[in-house]
């Protein structure tokens, strides 16, 4: 939920998940203004696509692949989108899990994040993450994830939304927060292994 | 069609509300050799017939693959027809650069529709005197289009353009309610019954026709010789001298009905028409 003025965490509700046409859902890191740039193209995008009024919907896949030739094209112009996208969703069935950073690197993979979220996150997932998890039980992973990355965030502010995308289409939670403990005994001297440091 | 004071340049109506340049487009598409299309809910057939200028001569390509999912034939100025083909496969390349997946083929289309259109309304253009049969997959299935030079398209079940194609429509017209349901093989017997009523006597071989396929799970390509000949000897529809009359479901041929709508045939053809 967090917007930031260089370091600062200036805006604390910040919408970073949106939907994109009927199929999928895009989150966001990164400069929220170049985020609100890229929404427009995807409206457009959105739009031109329903103008055929016909059968066809651009799924999240094409809609990843779009985005990911935009943020290459900027790149290659030394003028980027400074973002790192997530890109999910489910059409026919099918469900698609996609990321695109700011210099056009994409993949596809069961999990992705974006940021601090690859060093924190990931591992995490990788020792969790199952193919039959429950809606129920990925929010708890997903939660257990962001308790980690708010807890050694130095300035991040507790408050989170997730989205599920179905066939049916997206939902996106309000913004709620996560119950966290501050009395750890490795919170009350955090330098004890490592003195000197800070 | 007679000539008169309204047919000269394209951007000319006639009084009647009729643009004789286009229509006289479309008199050029009736007088190529004739191309078949059929589909079922799964696959695409196209179907047409090979005339070379001379027994030294190659035989001019008429069945373009556009993509592996869609493939088009095409009757009338095969120059147009070739031109156009490259546009469609530079629109499917793009696509699917874009957007890794594949051009759903109702688009390109009306993209190809409205690129005719345009040489309905320009002065200094002429409109493409081809016809083309689009077969193609996309999400919904399996689909045959028809796209005219003036600009319409259509979607059929099945359908048949170039000389003496009303003999495959009518025989088409009378099967073609069985299309839908009809298995890879069955789509293919009835192009190739269908094209053997546009020979008129001629003996259907493989050296006479080009038959291509595309469907669900199979890119779109051109069978080869040897595999047609072999469907032509398997229902044994060489010619109708050779119809064998216990062949259970062979269709006899109608006697060629069709004083059909090009009168001079092939013969009078200009060498740049097929």
């Amino acid at each position: 939920m967090g917007g930031s003025y260089g370091s600062t965490l200036r805006y604390k509700s910040v919408e970073r998940l949106k939907p994109v046409g009927k199929h999928s859902l895009i989150g966001a890191s990164g400069e929220i203004s170049d985020f609100q740039e890229i929404m427009r193209y995807l409206d457009d995008l959105i739009l031109s696509d329903n103008m055929w009024d016909d059968g066809n919907s651009l799924g999240p896949k094409e809609v990843h692949n779009y985005l990911t030739r935009v943020m290459y094209n900027r790149r290659n112009k030394f003028n980027p989108l400074w973002n790192s996208l997530v890109l999910g969703g489910v059409k026919n069935g099918q469900k698609y899990l996609g990321t695109v950073s700011m210099i056009g690197v994409h993949y596809e993979d069961n999990h992705v994040a974006t940021g601090f979220g690859n060093h924190l996150a990931r591992p995490l997932l990788r020792d969790e993450w199952r193919e039959n998890l429950t809606f129920e039980e990925g929010v708890i992973l997903l939660e257990k994830c962001m308790r980690v990355l708010l807890y050694r965030d130095r300035s991040a502010v507790n408050k989170l939304q997730i989205a599920k995308i179905t066939e049916e289409g997206v939902t996106i939670s309000p913004p709620y927060s996560l119950k966290t403990f501050w009395n750890f005994s490795a919170f009350e001297n955090p330098t004890h292994g490592a003195e000197g440091s800070w | 069609m007679f000539r008169n004071q309204y047919d000269t340049d394209v951007t000319t109506w006639s009084p009647a509300g009729r643009l004789f340049q286009v229509e006289y487009a479309m008199e050029a598409v009736k007088q190529g050799s004739a191309a078949i299309g059929l589909r079922s809910k799964s696959h695409v057939v196209l179907a047409c017939v090979n005339k070379a200028n001379s027994e030294l001569s190659s035989h001019q390509k008429k069945i373009f693959k556009v993509d592996d999912h869609i493939g088009v034939a095409i009757a009338g100025l095969t120059a147009d027809g070739r031109v156009l083909s490259r546009y469609m496969r530079n629109e499917c390349i793009n696509y699917f650069y874009t957007y890794e997946s594949q051009l759903p083929v109702g688009r390109l289309v009306v993209q190809l529709a409205d690129k005719a259109q345009v040489c309905t309304q320009r002065s200094w253009k002429r409109p493409f005197g081809v016809g083309l049969l689009v077969g193609g997959l996309d999400e919904s299935g399996a689909h045959l289009y028809y796209n005219c030079p003036s600009g319409n398209y259509f979607e059929y079940q099945a359908f048949a353009i170039g000389s003496r194609s009303q003999a495959a429509k009518t025989y088409l017209e009378r099967k073609f309610e069985s299309f839908m349901g009809s298995s890879r093989e069955n789509l293919i017997k009835d192009a190739l019954f269908a094209l053997r009523e546009t020979l008129q006597g001629e003996k259907l071989t493989s050296s006479v026709c080009t038959i291509a396929v595309v469907g669900i799970g199979e890119a779109f390509h051109i069978l080869d010789q040897e595999t047609v000949q072999a469907l032509i000897n398997e229902f044994e529809i060489a010619g109708e001298e050779a119809a064998a009359p216990d062949q259970a479901g062979v269709d006899e041929p109608p006697a060629a009905a069709a004083g059909d709508q090009a009168a001079p045939g092939d013969e009078g053809a200009a060498p740049m028409d097929m």
